[in-house]
């Protein structure tokens, strides 16, 4: 899909509002409230001009992190630097941070134009100049004619476009949200996640994002970081996360795994999980032999090939198996979703595994069939079934 | 009360007014508000009515009671002072219920349930025997004189002062003022200080800038109340000031009990009833003006508002 929603004057809007980023660098982060901790002494980078998202379960610390780097919330322990500088004892309103929140926090009593010109009156930018910068923030979020409204006057989409072009109005290096769209309805989320999108690459600040919602992720960042119980469980691209994740939290929190459970082996030819009387083989893997891990396909990457029933129990079971990964199941559900279908297929130790099967390659299995599973070992991933910061934590692409 | 809904209901223009009921469901609901009506209108509305009378007919029929009233310089100075004290009142209350108020927000749940104790337990002590126990701190050679004495402030006076009158008028009277600014201010959204202060507000300009604009409505309500209120009271003007320095109620009392004018104590308190509408009147039209002009921009661009979002969505999804 193509993101192109040109606004009139936005050349002249990214003359005056575009920024460099700033880098911002977490280095052990933690934050404990008594006993309990919320984030536990977290590494991360955010490059400058990067969009980077924190996702992850609520809970999980993300939005504690960004409390941190807002500086609403002290930091326990660690360090917090913006651009190499350590900005953890300054005040909120020192760090000069862009932030836009969930439910907007506009300010009821001022217009949408004194709104946006609210950061600018902190910062003593002169009347003429200050009208100048609100009038092209306000015509970057498609909002200039509606300057002399209140905020209560506006729709939810249009309450968020005016809380994000006061927090990019003073050109902010960094600019912060929490889950900025968390309140909108689904086509009003989808359309603003493409404006965001665009103003991140107009004003070329660096943008840390927090949301749960994976597809929302998917779509704007550059890169990912995945929270979960207050730590970091994997760091990198959309891509890297889908097709390489390091843990079986990732893999299950960003779209939809196939797991496999046993004991992971090592042998010569790479990893492998001991599971249903077999060894399954994975081109990674990271698990320690002999420990509980799960082998975790991606369900559009298994394959379905029907048995014929009569032959099958006639020959018995195991020489109708295909050569490499094959586990044998039976077909307990299918669901229609128009351009594939999903299937659910109980394996010999009673666990549904997921398979996609894209409309143009059906297997023709129906419910309550006897189907093999087959995938290639390059497509699967051994990782170890025991919560991974119990190990050292790994991290891809960074 | 009324004039506290009012005051919140301004602030918050976006919020439509109650809907129109059917005639049949406004003819239930008035059936249900009768007994009250009925107890208003025969304990207090008639009267006030006979009140109003007699200061045109008693003892003769026609305007000298208020001739007699507004010529009288000593009255002149009492309706004069009576607003001057409840103005001193409400600014006091204003200064100690304000910071009060932003504790109660403020506060923990527990610190909180506390501090609304500290203020209802007061209120819910009989006003007799409030008043006689500032009689027994203020008097002479009291625990306050004794105090301000050992912190060498010299010896004052204070019962039987018009500032003996302030201070227990402003204690009674607090409460009046900490509950409705207390209710304005829990509704204000605190998430708007921590966006303010990422904007680059220093905290004590999102203070002033921010909360203090938002929790005007509570000011006003609660300064109302208090203001109305004092002008009104007798008890503890009577226990802590003195006849020198009395107030319109005192008056009052004095022409009906003592001298059995009547007539002369109608007039008194039709004066003070017609200024106090007046000064309610004046407030609550510049509040409905300044309510008017929000509903009416809301109401001009509200349609136009809809199809500028649909434009835009469709802008960006192409």
């Amino acid at each position: 899909m193509s993101v192109d929603v040109s606004t009139p004057g936005s050349p002249s809007a990214q003359g005056a509002l575009s920024a460099h980023g700033a880098s911002i660098t977490l280095k052990g982060l933690t934050k404990r409230y008594g006993t309990a901790t919320a984030v536990d002494a977290i590494d991360l980078e955010a490059r400058p001009g990067e969009f980077l998202t924190l996702l992850g379960p609520s809970g999980s610390g993300k939005t504690t992190t960004l409390n941190m780097i807002a500086g609403f919330v002290d930091v326990t322990s660690g360090e917090l630097l913006i651009d190499d500088r350590p900005v953890h004892s300054l005040p909120p309103h020192k760090r000069n941070i862009g932030m836009v929140f969930q439910h907007y926090a506009l300010f009821p009593h001022m217009s949408v134009s004194e709104n946006v010109a609210y950061p600018l009156r902190q910062r003593k930018v002169p009347k003429a100049e200050r009208q100048a910068l609100v009038t092209e923030a306000l015509r970057t979020v498609g909002l200039a004619h509606l300057g002399h409204r209140r905020p209560q006057q506006l729709s939810g989409g249009q309450q968020q476009r005016v809380a994000l072009a006061r927090a990019m109005v003073y050109s902010p290096r960094v600019l912060l949200m929490d889950e900025p769209l968390g309140a909108l309805d689904k086509k009003l989320r989808d359309s603003l996640q493409l404006e965001i999108k665009r103003i991140h690459g107009e004003l070329g600040t660096t943008f840390v994002y927090v949301t749960h919602d994976q597809d929302e992720a998917l779509v704007l960042s550059d890169r990912i970081a995945v929270f979960n119980d207050g730590r970091i469980e994997q760091v990198g691209t959309a891509e890297d996360l889908y097709e390489r994740p390091s843990t079986l939290f990732v893999a299950q929190f960003l779209g939809e795994s196939s797991l496999f459970h046993g004991v992971a082996t090592e042998g010569a030819d790479g990893a492998g999980v001991r599971a249903l009387d077999r060894t399954l083989r994975a081109g990674r893997g990271h698990a320690r032999a002999g420990e509980p891990a799960a082998l975790v396909v991606r369900p559009e990457r298994i394959r379905v090939h029907p048995i014929d029933g009569a032959a099958a129990d006639q020959a018995g079971v195991d020489q109708s198996a295909p050569a490499g990964n094959a586990v044998r199941g039976r077909v307990r559900q299918e669901i229609y979703l128009g351009n594939s279908r999903k299937l659910a297929v109980e394996v010999a130790d009673g666990t549904q595994v997921l398979v996609r099967e894209s409309a143009g390659d059906l297997s023709g299995s129906r419910p309550g069939d006897e189907v093999w599973l087959t995938f290639r070992p390059e497509d699967a991933a051994v990782l170890p079934a025991t919560p991974s910061h119990d190990n050292t934590p790994t991290r891809t692409a960074n | 009360m009324a004039v506290v809904e009012a005051l919140t209901q301004a602030t918050s223009p976006g919020v439509p007014a109650g809907r129109r009921a059917a005639p049949s469901e406004r003819w239930g609901r008035l059936a249900l508000l009768a007994p009250s009506i009925v107890l208003l209108l025969g304990v207090f509305l008639v009267p006030l009515g006979i009140m109003l009378w007699r200061a045109f007919t008693d003892p003769h029929p026609g305007l000298d009671n208020l001739t007699w009233y507004v010529g009288d310089r000593v009255q002149r100075q009492v309706l004069f002072r009576t607003f001057t004290t409840a103005f001193k009142v409400t600014v006091v209350c204003l200064l100690l219920g304000y910071p009060y108020a932003y504790a109660m927000v403020a506060a923990g749940p527990k610190l909180r349930a506390a501090l609304t104790l500290l203020v209802l337990v007061p209120f819910w002590t009989s006003l007799m025997v409030r008043s006689f126990a500032w009689v027994i701190l203020l008097q002479d050679r009291g625990p306050v004189q004794h105090l301000l004495t050992a912190l060498g402030l010299g010896h004052p006076q204070l019962i039987r002062t018009n500032l003996g009158v302030i201070i227990g008028m402003s204690q009674i009277l607090l409460p009046f003022l900490v509950m409705p600014l207390y209710a304005v201010m829990s509704t204000i959204d605190r998430r708007l200080i921590l966006a303010s202060s990422s904007l680059g507000a220093h905290p004590l300009t999102s203070f002033v800038r921010v909360w203090l604009p938002l929790s005007l409505p509570g000011v006003g309500a609660g300064s109302l109340m208090v203001f109305i209120s004092s002008l009104g009271f007798y008890v503890t003007p009577a226990l802590l000031g003195s006849p020198r320095d009395s107030l319109i109620s005192q008056q009052l009392y004095t022409q009906v009990n003592v001298l059995l004018q009547w007539g002369r104590g109608g007039a008194m308190g039709a004066v003070l009833l017609v200024v106090t509408f007046a000064i309610l009147a004046v407030l609550m039209l510049s509040i409905r003006q300044s309510a008017r002009r929000h509903t009416k921009a809301s109401e001009a661009t509200s349609i136009e508002a809809t199809s500028i979002e649909a434009t835009s969505i469709e802008g960006a999804a192409r």
